[in-house]
């Protein structure tokens, strides 16, 4: 029982963290009022670079940024073409993630069926020994734990410090920023960065740590994922970490359910996570005025100094 | 400034900005002097917002030279405005709803060392200068009069040099008014210059020393208030002889109640709104009955159970021409013979980013021919557009401009005209003339008034006690989601009503 619970709590941990990153860098992206739907395209750069310099540098830390690297070049990218150019940021978002998924693929042709070096755990001699607790805390790679301490940062960040008041004010109304003096295309291109910076780490952890080689949309939807667990978390920062926790432990299930043989169709046990994390989420978050304090009110709207 | 340079504060030549299809400020000059309230008067369309917008720095001008305390400056942006010691309160509020009265205070001040003990000092001036703010509530639920008091405050707390107000006494009671010219005039005093932009002419007249004219875009004169009659100052204004709204020969007093409230009692769906209790009033056909309450006593929440978007609970609770109407939602009401103009225009009235005559179907659509079979006649809504235009005189390019593209007085005019062209049996009306200058101000209520002329139920929610009492036959309260006794308008004054209005809202805080 207590290998089970190690290995479930393990893997749910593991899993959720690529979603949990992305999910952050998405959350600053949207409370500044971006909609950056090319999340998946943005995962996928990060992880192809990654592992493709890790590959070629048999550095695992240069592979990480490198998927940092990839990830903000992507955004950049996209605040080029939405922000200051002024696409439809849906549009933009979409083409974004097509863009990643084929650039991605089309460099990773020949790095498909190779190792490269793997970020390693981390191991602090006899606290990850102790049982069930320490490998489950003290035994994870570093991205995990970094993926938690930027949770808090830009939680508290957000909620508590002037630049997070500054931030929610530009994705609020952007207009009123913009009379107050404060640069909003340049808060906003900022947290479009910030947001693919993550989304390439997300991508660089997929390739380099969760599961360590490069295939084709190895990401699989989960930029997706991200991107609907801002929405269904009203945008509120710890209730991104249950969705992806609650994703991570659907997906550890999903396995062993099909592991153990029974006569569930395998295409329905690999939908679970992704519908099971997204029902949990409405089914806790439905408070209209919750939501509607919470929205960032100019949310995929484009910014304009007028006169 | 411990020496000021000899000269004017600021001095604006040859100020000119133009608008697509539109010279909005053609050749203007300004010069405010030190330690002056300047009134700066003009209807809605004049170019007095784009000429402070060019000031603020929120608008570049395309020609004109600008100097600040001695130096000719180029304003780029508001930052630099306020880094100059330029302060703006703006008619349409520049506020972060999903924020706290605090946080958006904290949003307009430029450094860290500003913003320490911020609390304390919001919470002072608000004391000090009688502008009450709760600093931790969400402006979400606030009213309209609470939110101005935010801009104010706001300002005040950087001790600006020049102090634009637009239009800030739209939704203040004659007491708060009061205060604030109080306020205005020690800030005169201590060395503030206040740019004072305001359709009431005879607060012009009292607070400012110098006004300066614009009409359509130009200076038209400069003159001292005091020296001249408020109907003087109107004529130039608008360059045409006002006449007084016609009085009305007195109402019959046995007509048929044609809306009816018995006992609403409505809790309200925001956090800090105003719960209406046990409001009970009958309005006769051919009747205005007014209603006047300190911002924020449960105006909104009342519009809002009249006109169907809080449901009332029972059907008896609100009958609309003998029909028992709380269940109904606002669609039925309106088919029912209910016509409803809300307080805010931009977005509640009317959908900024739709044409007019998309707009006059929105609330029109109950009108003879204009959807048939599911589809929109676009010929007749478009007649239906340019009749209101036309009869209301709305200022516009035509029926297919976009209803952001006038100026706020036409827009409320235009949205009056769409309701009373309907000949609704009961038309309620939320604050029916706020932001608006004299001359729309004057066909709005003529309007109502020609309406209840017909034999229609009107009821005013207005913040304006004189407006209350130039449209209404009957006078009441709301303080604190009660509502007085309706009494005839002639029995009280507006003196009573304003102490009946402040006492009873500070019994209720």
């Amino acid at each position: 029982m207590s290998f089970f619970l190690v290995a479930f709590l393990v893997s749910t941990i593991a899993a959720a963290t690529p979603l949990l990153l992305a999910a952050v860098g998405e959350l600053v992206v949207e409370k500044v009022g971006v909609l950056n739907l090319g999340v998946e395209g943005m995962m996928l750069s990060g992880a192809i670079a990654g592992f493709a310099t890790a590959h070629e540098t048999g550095s695992v830390g240069l592979g990480v940024l490198a998927a940092i690297a990839a990830g903000m070049a992507m955004a950049l990218l996209f605040g080029v073409i939405s922000l200051s150019l002024q696409a439809n940021q849906t549009a933009t978002g979409l083409a974004l993630t097509i863009f990643g998924r084929g650039f991605s693929a089309l460099v990773g042709a020949r790095y498909v069926g190779i190792p490269a070096p793997t970020l390693p755990k981390l191991h602090l001699g006899a606290l990850s020994d102790l049982p069930v607790v320490g490998p489950v805390l003290f035994a994870q790679d570093p991205l995990v734990y970094l993926a938690l301490v930027l949770l808090g940062l830009v939680a508290w960040g957000l909620r508590s410090t002037h630049l997070g008041l500054i931030l929610r004010a530009v994705g609020d109304q952007h207009n009123a920023a913009h009379a107050l003096g404060y640069p909003v295309l340049g808060i906003r291109y900022a947290a479009v960065v910030f947001g693919g910076a993550l989304a390439g780490l997300a991508g660089g952890y997929m390739s380099l740590a969760y599961t360590p080689m490069w295939a084709q949309d190895m990401t699989a939807g989960r930029g997706w994922v991200a991107v609907a667990l801002v929405t269904f978390a009203a945008w509120r920062p710890f209730w991104l970490l249950v969705g992806a926790w609650c994703f991570g432990a659907l997906m550890y299930l999903s396995l062993y359910v099909q592991a153990l043989g029974l006569p569930v169709p395998s295409a329905l046990l690999s939908a679970l996570p992704y519908i099971g994390t997204v029902v949990v989420l409405v089914l806790i978050s439905r408070d209209a005025r919750r939501i509607r304090l919470h929205r960032p009110a100019m949310l995929g709207q484009p910014f304009q100094t007028r006169g | 400034m411990t020496h000021p340079l000899p000269g004017p504060l600021l001095q604006m030549t040859g100020m000119t900005k133009q608008y697509p299809g539109c010279l909005a400020n053609d050749a203007v000059n300004l010069t405010v002097e030190r330690n002056q309230i300047h009134a700066l008067l003009g209807e809605n369309g004049a170019g007095k917002s784009t000429l402070v917008k060019m000031i603020y720095g929120v608008t570049r001008p395309d020609a004109g030279t600008v100097i600040w305390d001695g130096a000719k400056v180029t304003i780029a942006n508001p930052h630099q405005a306020q880094r100059l010691g330029i302060g703006m309160v703006f008619q349409h509020f520049s506020l972060f709803e999903t924020l706290t009265v605090a946080e958006n205070i904290a949003l307009g001040l430029g450094s860290a060392a500003e913003r320490v003990g911020l609390r304390e000092r919001i919470l002072r001036i608000s004391t000090e200068y009688g502008l009450p703010l709760e600093p931790d509530r969400v402006v979400h639920d606030l009213s309209v009069g609470e939110r101005q008091r935010i801009e104010i405050v706001r300002c005040l707390l950087q001790n600006p040099k020049l102090l634009i107000m637009d239009e800030p006494t739209s939704v203040l009671t004659p007491n708060e008014a009061q205060a604030l010219f109080g306020t205005l005039r020690r800030l005169a005093a201590e060395g503030c210059s206040i740019l004072y932009i305001s359709h009431k002419l005879e607060e012009v007249r009292a607070l400012c020393s110098v006004a300066t004219i614009m009409r359509q875009g130009r200076n038209v004169a400069s003159c001292r208030p005091a020296e001249k009659t408020v109907r003087e100052l109107a004529e130039i204004m608008i360059a045409a002889d006002l006449s007084t709204p016609t009085p009305r020969p007195a109402r019959v007093g046995t007509a048929r109640p044609r809306l009816v409230l018995d006992r609403l009692t409505v809790r309200s769906p925001h956090q800090f709104g105003t719960d209406l209790k046990d409001i009970s009033l009958s309005v006769a056909g051919g009747e205005i009955l007014g209603i006047a309450g300190i911002a924020g006593n449960g105006q909104n929440e009342l519009m809002d159970a009249l006109s169907g978007e809080i449901l009332a609970g029972r059907p008896e609770t609100i009958w609309l021409d003998g029909q028992p109407a709380g269940h109904l939602g606002p669609r039925e009401r309106r088919l029912a013979g209910g016509c409803f103009i809300p307080e805010e225009r931009n977005g509640h009235g009317a959908v900024t980013t739709m044409t007019l005559a998309e707009n006059a179907l929105l609330s029109g659509f109950g009108q003879g021919g204009l959807v048939r079979f599911g589809l929109i006649d676009v010929g007749r809504t478009v007649a239906f557009a340019e009749r209101i235009i036309s009869r209301f005189d709305v200022r516009t390019s035509g029926a297919q401009a976009e209803a952001r593209s006038l100026s706020g007085g036409n827009l409320q005019k235009f949205l009056v005209g769409r309701e009373v062209l309907q000949d609704p049996g009961v038309l309620i009306i939320n604050q029916p003339t706020w932001g608006v200058d004299a001359g729309a101000a004057l066909a709005i209520h003529e309007a109502i008034m020609a309406l209840a002329r017909q034999g229609a139920a009107v009821l005013v929610i207005s913040q304006d006690l004189d407006e209350v009492f130039v449209l209404a036959d009957q006078v009441a309260v709301i303080a604190g989601g009660r509502l007085s006794a309706p009494v005839p308008t002639g029995s009280v004054t507006v003196e009573d009503m304003g102490r009946l209005m402040g006492g009873a809202a500070h019994a209720e805080v």
